[in-house]
C-alpha cells in the first residue's frame, strides 16, 4: 500500500526517513527516563503505600505527570508501530482536500490547543469529586492507568482511522465496518447517550445555582454578555475573536463581583434565590431559545468565552496545587469502597469507580470530536499521535487536579455537601447528625464549620449541593484564598468555579441539544424528506423540541426526585459515556483487525480496553437492572415503592408522602429502562464487531475503506519540539524557499 | 583610566543583557499572540484568503464580512459537539 506512494523528487523530503525514527539512546537520555521513572515512582510509593497522617497534594502532581511522559513516549510509541503506523509520505485529508475552511492543515501546537478545549468539559471534574467518597487511592490510580491504557488508546487510535477516512465520523465508520445492524445501533445508542449526557449535566448546573442568588445572577448575566460579544462580532468588528473574548471576560469577572454584591442586598437575595424546580424550568426553556437562535448570536461568543475560562481555571488549578501544595487528610481508601450504600454514589468500587469517574480516565464522548472536526485539520500523520494520544494525556491531568481540589476539603464538609437532601434533610442540623452517623473515622463535624464556609463562600447553605461542582468550587476556594486575597476571596473563587462550569454545561447543553436534533432531522428525512432540509425553520423547532423534551424531562425527574437525584441518576451519565467508548472501541478494533495478519499480535492494545470496559458497564448495567439491594438497584427500589404503595402505606424510606413514592415508582421505572436499552445496544454493537474481526481472522483480512494514498507535498515535525532531524529537513524546506517554516514567524 | 573603561564594559553588558532580554520578551510576546489568535480563530478569514489567492486565483474571495456569516451560517447547518 505505502509502495504505491511515490514523492515528487523535485521536492525536499516530506517525511523523515524510517531508519532515522529509530531512537538512539545515549547515556543522558537513559538517565533522564531513569530520573522520570524513578520520581513517579517514589510518588506513587507515597501515594500508595506510605500512611502518614496526611500526604502532600504535590504527590499527585509527580505520579500523574511522571506517568504520562513514560507512556507518551513508550506506549503511545508502540500503538504507533504496531497499530496505527502512520506514514508522512502520505498526504493527510487536510493536504489532498485543502479548502481554507473545514480543511486545513494547521500547525499541531495549534491544533492541540483546538482539539484540547473541545474534549475538556465539566465532565472530567465532577466524577472524580464524587468518586472521592471511596478515598483518593483508588480514583488516583483509575484515571492515571485507565487513561494511559485507556482513554488516549482511544482518542489516538479514533483520530487517526477517522483521518485515514477523510473526516468521518464514529456513527459514519460503524456503518461502513461493523454491517447494518451494528451501525444503526450505534447511530441510536449515541443518539440516545447525547440526550442523558445533557440531562445530566443540566442536573449538576441546577444543583449548583439552586438557592444560590450569587450564583444565579452571575450566571444569568453570562447571557447578555455572551448576546453582546455576537453583536460585536457580526455588526462592530468581524472576526476579532482574542479582542472580544478580552471584553467577555473582563464583563464575566465583573458580573462575579457584582453578583457577590447584589446577592447582599435584601432584593437581590430575594429576588435571585430560585428554588431548584424553577431554574430547572428555566434551564430547560434556555436549552430551547439557544438551540433555535442562529449560532453567531449565543453558541459561538459562549464557545469562546468557555475556551478562555476553560485554559484560564486550568493553569490557575494546576499553578495553585504546585504552590499551595495543600495537605490531604481523606483516607487513601475510605469505607465506602467495599460498601454499596456510600451516600454520594451507590455501588461497590468494582464497578462503579470505574463508572463514576468516566471522562477523566476514558471518555467516550470524545470519540465524537476524535472523529469529525479534528482529523480534517492534521497537517501530518504523525501527529496524531501528539494531538490525540497527548491531549487525553492533559484531560486526565485535569481530572487529577480536580480530585486534589476535592479531597482537600475537610472529609466531614465533603460528605454534608455531597450527602442528598433526602439524608440531611437540607439542614445545618440534619447534616451534622448525618454525616456524624456514618461513623467515618477522623471525621467529626459541626455545625460551626458549616455555617461559617457558608458564610465565607457567600452561599446561604452548603449542605447537600450535590453533583460535584459545588465541591470542586470549595475546594478551589480553599485552595486560592490561600495564595491570593485570603478568606475575604472564598465567595469569589467559588463563584469564579462555578460560573466556569456553569459555562462548559451550557455551551454543552446548547451544542448537545443541535447535533441530537440535526441526527433526528437525518432520520426522520428519511420517511419525511422535508426535515432533511436544515433550513426549514419548522422542521428544525419541532425536532428541537423532541430533544429538550427528552432531556428535559430527565432533568425534571432528577431534580424533583425525593432519592436524591444525583445519586440515582449519575450512575447513568457513566454508563453511557462509558458504553460510548466501548462503541468506539469496537469500531476501532472491527478496524485493526481488517487491517490483516501482520496487526494481529498487537490487537491486545485496542481488544484489553475494549474488554475492560465493556465489562465495567455491562457488570454496572446488570446491577443496575438486577441487584436486589434497592439502594443499587433501580428495579429492586422500584418494587419495594411499588409494594408499599400496594400494602397502603403512605410514607417509605425517604419518601415523606404517597406522591414522593408514585414519584420513586416513576423514576426507577426511567431509570431501569434507560439502563436496558443502552446496554442491549452497546452489547448488539459489540457483537458486531467480535463477528467482524473473527470473520477478518479467517479470511486474513477485510476491505480496507481508507482513502487512496496521495503523496503528501509538505513537511511538519511530528511531536511538540522538532527533532533534530527534523529542524534538518524543515531547513531544506526553507531553504529550497518552498514553505515558510510554521512558529511565530508565520505571519 | 581603568575606572571608566571598566565601568563602560558593565554598562555595556547590562545594555547588552537588557536588549538580549527584550529580543527574548518581544519574541515570546510574538508567539504568544499568535499562538492565542491561531487557536482562538481570529487568523481564519486570513488562511481563507490565502488559500483561495494560491489554489483558485481566477476567482475573488468572500469579503471579510460575508466569510464571518458563512462561517457562522456553516455551524448553524452542521452542529459540531462538545464535550461533556
Amino acid at each position: 500500500m505505502t509502495d504505491e506512494i511515490v514523492p515528487d523528487p523535485a521536492l525536499p523530503p516530506t517525511a523523515v526517513p524510517a531508519e532515522d525514527l529509530k531512537p538512539r539512546w545515549t547515556w543522558q537520555k537513559i538517565a533522564l527516563w531513569a530520573a522520570i521513572a524513578l520520581l513517579g515512582g517514589v510518588a506513587w510509593v507515597m501515594i500508595a503505600l506510605v500512611r502518614g497522617e496526611t500526604i502532600n497534594a504535590i504527590w499527585f502532581v509527580f505520579a500523574s505527570v511522571c506517568t504520562y511522559l513514560i507512556g507518551y513516549r513508550f506506549y503511545s510509541k508502540v500503538i504507533e508501530r504496531y497499530i496505527t503506523r502512520p506514514d508522512d509520505r502520505r498526504a493527510t485529508p487536510a493536504e489532498t482536500r485543502e479548502d481554507g475552511k473545514d480543511f486545513v492543515p494547521t500547525d499541531r501546537r495549534v491544533l492541540f490547543g483546538h482539539h484540547f478545549a473541545a474534549i475538556a468539559g465539566a465532565g472530567p471534574l465532577v466524577g472524580p469529586v464524587l468518586a472521592a467518597q471511596m478515598g483518593y487511592l483508588p480514583g488516583t490510580i483509575w484515571i492515571i492507568v485507565g487513561v494511559v491504557l485507556a482513554g488516549a488508546v482511544q482518542d489516538y487510535t479514533v483520530l487517526f482511522f477517522s483521518m485515514r477516512r477523510g473526516g468521518r465520523t464514529i456513527g459514519q465508520m460503524a456503518r461502513e465496518e461493523l454491517g447494518r445492524i451494528g451501525g444503526v445501533a450505534a447511530i441510536v445508542a449515541s443518539l440516545l447517550i447525547m440526550i442523558i449526557i445533557v440531562a445530566i449535566l443540566a442536573l449538576v448546573v441546577v444543583n449548583a445555582l439552586g438557592e444560590s442568588p450569587w450564583g444565579v445572577f452571575s450566571v444569568s448575566m453570562t447571557i447578555p454578555i455572551a448576546l453582546f460579544m455576537g453583536v460585536y462580532l457580526r455588526y462592530l468588528r468581524p472576526g476579532k475573536i482574542t479582542e472580544v473574548s478580552l471584553i467577555g471576560f473582563v464583563l464575566l469577572l465583573a458580573a462575579i463581583i457584582g453578583g457577590g454584591m447584589v446577592a447582599d442586598t435584601a432584593w437581590g437575595a430575594e429576588f435571585f434565590h430560585l428554588d431548584r424546580t424553577t431554574i430547572a424550568v428555566g434551564v430547560i426553556v434556555y436549552g430551547f431559545v439557544a438551540a433555535v437562535l442562529p449560532v453567531w448570536l449565543l453558541l459561538a461568543p459562549r464557545d469562546y468565552l468557555s475556551t478562555f475560562m476553560k485554559v484560564g481555571v486550568i493553569l490557575v488549578l494546576a499553578g495553585a496545587v504546585v504552590i499551595v501544595r495543600p495537605e490531604i487528610s481523606v483516607p487513601a481508601v475510605s469505607e465506602f469502597a467495599g460498601s454499596e450504600t456510600g451516600p454520594v454514589v451507590a455501588g461497590n468500587l468494582w464497578p462503579f469507580l470505574f463508572v463514576t469517574i468516566a471522562c477523566g480516565a476514558l471518555s467516550g464522548f470524545h470519540a465524537l470530536i476524535s472523529s469529525g472536526t479534528t482529523p480534517k485539520l492534521v497537517e501530518k500523520e504523525r501527529q496524531t499521535r501528539f494531538i490525540g494520544y497527548g491531549g487525553m494525556l492533559m484531560e486526565s491531568f485535569v481530572a487529577i487536579m480536580a480530585l486534589v481540589a476535592a479531597i482537600s476539603i475537610d472529609r466531614g464538609v465533603y460528605f454534608a455537601m455531597n450527602s442528598s437532601a433526602a439524608a440531611t434533610g437540607g439542614t445545618i442540623e440534619g447534616a451534622v447528625a448525618f454525616v456524624n452517623s456514618l461513623g467515618l473515622t477522623g471525621v467529626n463535624l459541626t455545625p460551626d464549620v458549616l455555617s461559617t464556609l457558608a458564610a465565607q463562600v457567600g452561599e446561604p447553605s452548603i449542605v447537600s449541593r450535590t453533583g460535584g461542582a459545588p465541591t470542586l468550587a470549595l475546594g478551589l476556594a480553599h485552595i486560592m484564598h490561600q495564595l491570593v486575597g485570603g478568606t475575604a476571596m472564598m465567595g469569589f473563587w467559588y463563584h469564579f468555579a462555578i460560573m466556569f462550569e456553569a459555562l462548559f454545561i451550557l455551551t454543552a447543553v446548547d451544542a448537545g441539544t443541535r447535533v441530537a436534533r440535526f441526527m433526528l432531522q437525518d432520520t426522520i428525512g428519511n420517511v419525511a424528506p422535508r426535515f432533511k432540509d436544515m433550513s426549514w425553520r419548522p422542521g428544525v423547532w419541532i425536532c428541537t423540541a423532541i430533544m429538550v423534551a427528552g432531556w428535559g424531562t430527565i432533568l425534571y425527574l432528577g431534580v424533583t426526585d425525593p432519592l436524591g437525584g444525583i445519586n440515582t441518576f449519575f450512575p447513568l451519565f457513566g454508563i453511557a459515556n462509558q458504553l460510548l467508548a466501548a462503541i468506539a472501541l469496537a469500531v476501532v478494533l472491527a478496524i485493526v483487525a481488517k487491517r490483516g495478519r501482520a496487526y494481529w499480535t498487537w490487537l491486545w492494545i485496542v481488544a484489553v480496553p475494549l474488554a475492560f470496559t465493556a465489562l465495567i458497564t455491562i457488570w454496572a448495567s446488570f446491577e443496575k437492572i438486577f441487584s436486589d439491594v434497592p439502594q443499587v438497584g433501580y428495579w429492586a427500589q422500584h418494587r419495594a415503592f411499588k409494594d408499599a404503595l400496594a400494602a397502603g402505606e403512605t410514607s417509605f424510606g425517604t419518601a415523606p408522602d404517597v406522591a414522593a413514592m408514585e414519584a420513586v415508582v416513576r423514576n426507577t421505572f426511567v431509570q431501569g429502562t434507560l439502563s436496558i436499552v443502552f446496554v442491549v445496544l452497546s452489547i448488539i454493537v459489540i457483537v458486531a464487531s467480535v463477528v467482524v474481526t473473527l470473520k477478518a481472522f479467517r479470511t486474513g483480512g477485510g476491505e480496507n475503506h481508507e482513502d487512496a494514498p496521495v503523496a503528501s507535498r509538505r513537511f511538519a515535525p511530528a511531536g511538540l519540539f522538532a527533532s533534530a532531524k527534523e529542524k534538518r529537513i524543515e531547513k531544506q524546506w526553507a531553504d529550497a524557499g518552498l514553505r515558510e517554516t510554521t512558529g511565530a514567524g508565520h505571519h | 583610566m581603568p575606572g571608566t573603561t571598566e565601568a563602560r564594559t558593565v554598562g555595556s553588558t547590562t545594555r547588552d543583557a537588557a536588549r538580549a532580554v527584550s529580543r527574548a520578551a518581544s519574541a515570546g510576546w510574538t508567539s504568544l499572540r499568535w499562538y492565542v489568535r491561531q487557536v482562538m480563530g481570529d487568523d481564519a478569514y486570513r488562511t481563507y484568503v490565502a488559500h483561495e489567492r494560491s489554489a483558485h486565483p481566477d476567482r475573488e474571495p468572500m469579503g471579510e464580512r460575508e466569510f464571518w456569516r458563512e462561517h457562522y451560517a456553516e455551524q448553524d447547518r452542521n452542529p459540531g459537539s462538545r464535550c461533556c
